[in-house]
């Protein structure tokens, strides 16, 4: 027995059907034959969720950040979001599938020097007209994205964060009520009407947040890289809405 | 049965693999800040070390020694990535929660050391009680640690506030106690983790190496 298995011969072969078998058995269940529609299928309920987060409408209870059930998602959202549109450079036009735009595809392109296609969903609650965009940055590990939903004054109105693999407890966080929930009410503006972004800050003496136009939000403890991320998304991204915001208030 | 179930029981107390081996350090020092993530990397852990312990036990006889610990990689990393794909198809809300949990466990040592040091020399239900066993203690040390940073750090347990709101001063926070923002911090998880290195050493002496 020892004897067969130290053999390089015998290791070459085993290695070879290790490979085989376990790339064979891991590619298939990441293929369009395996699970990949189901879990294709669950990211873009999760998408719509995310965007009808940022404006409120969810199934939150005390303290806890619930979605509307993922059965629901497609109807609420049709019901809800009434325009879908995409800035693209000066260009505004409907798209019904521009929550599927991968964020990520597009920076990478304006990154390479093409024009980025922003997407922007139009919502109304309640009388209220919501404006929700995506943004993408990143936290201390990986990525981190979210919603944000804004009046057409840029007031924050609701924002959703999530991330890809933040320190559970730290800066995973950024999911939890009590971080998003800070963001409402607060101005994306400063006071002469330039963006200025809203900042995670530590020791900005204001915890409670009282104080809705300071452009800060408390920072988590022991969180600091993702907390900065997260003010670089909101600022780098959101910032890329200005002119159309401006543009309504010509109209 | 009683050499069996020494198996469960040792990695509890006298062998635990954390104070007593010191392995998995790493994961106890990065999730422990709250309560939850201990309790669900331990779920994790326990799952992934006992179908995994069986697996490598399975196919102790067909591994070549030369490159037994690559073996046990891929087997660990497999098995993680498979119950990752399963959940994201069929369970999409309970993967979002284990994805960051994902990483640690391929990379948690007590995995590759049970595998290692038990599972290769020993049949499948043995290996299974054994996996179990040292998950279990893994757990415990993790639960431990978690419940005194989020309580001591936080002021809550599972994300209750049990001690008043900071804030609003109400509960202790009226008569002047703070919460300790260190206590969130990696390092205060070594120090919880000494601390019971030392009161374990203390009552059992015979633990003490020279």
């Amino acid at each position: 027995m020892e004897n067969r298995t130290d053999k390089n011969s015998y290791t070459i072969i085993f290695v070879i059907v290790m490979v085989m078998v376990v790339g064979a058995l891991l590619s298939f269940l990441a293929s369009e034959d395996g699970l990949n529609p189901l879990i294709t299928e669950n990211r873009r309920i999760e998408k719509q969720q995310n965007i009808l987060y940022a404006m409120g409408v969810n199934d939150n209870d005390e303290g806890s950040a619930v979605f509307v059930a993922s059965d629901k998602a497609g109807e609420e959202f049709s019901k809800y979001i009434t325009k879908q549109l995409v800035i693209e450079g000066g260009n505004t036009s409907e798209d019904n599938n521009a929550y599927l735009i991968d964020v990520k595809k597009e920076q990478a392109k304006a990154k390479n020097g093409g024009t980025r296609r922003l997407p922007l969903f139009v919502g109304e609650k309640d009388g209220k007209t919501f404006y929700i965009a995506p943004i993408r940055g990143k936290g201390l590990w990986d990525a981190i994205w979210g919603y944000v939903a804004m009046d057409e004054n840029m007031v924050v109105q609701g924002a959703y964060f999530d991330h890809k693999g933040e320190t559970p407890g730290l800066g995973a966080n950024i999911k939890q009520r009590y971080f998003m929930d800070d963001f409402i009410g607060e101005h994306l503006l400063s006071k002469n009407g330039d963006f200025k972004g809203i900042t995670v800050a530590k020791g900005n003496a204001d915890p409670k947040n009282m104080d809705k136009t300071d452009n800060e939000v408390d920072a988590i403890a022991g969180a600091t890289i993702t907390g900065d991320g997260v003010s670089a998304m909101i600022k780098k991204d959101l910032k890329l809405y200005l002119p159309y915001f401006n543009s309504l208030k010509g109209k | 049965m009683g050499k069996d179930s020494r198996l469960i029981l040792d990695p509890l107390t006298d062998n635990n693999p954390i104070t007593i081996q010191v392995l998995g350090i790493c994961s106890a020092l990065a999730i422990t800040a709250e309560l939850e993530a201990s309790i669900v990397m331990s779920i994790s852990v326990l799952f992934v070390m006992g179908v995994g312990n069986v697996v490598i036990s399975l196919m102790r006889n067909i591994i070549p020694s030369k490159i037994r610990i690559i073996a046990q990689l891929i087997v660990v990393a497999t098995l993680v990535i498979i119950v990752d794909l399963v959940l994201k198809a069929f369970a999409y809300e309970l993967s979002k929660t284990l994805s960051v949990f994902v990483g640690l466990i391929i990379t948690n040592c007590i995995i590759m050391g049970r595998f290692e040091a038990f599972a290769l020399g020993n049949g499948p239900w043995r290996s299974f009680l054994d996996g179990i066993g040292n998950a279990l203690g893994y757990g415990i040390i993790l639960v431990i640690v978690g419940f005194f940073r989020e309580l001591l750090g936080s002021g809550t347990l599972l994300g209750i506030q049990v001690l008043g709101d900071p804030i609003e001063k109400t509960g202790l926070y009226s008569i002047g106690y703070e919460n300790n923002g260190f206590m969130l911090l990696s390092p205060m998880a070594l120090i919880v983790v000494g601390i019971i290195i030392w009161i374990q050493r203390t009552r059992n002496k015979d633990l003490i190496e020279d």
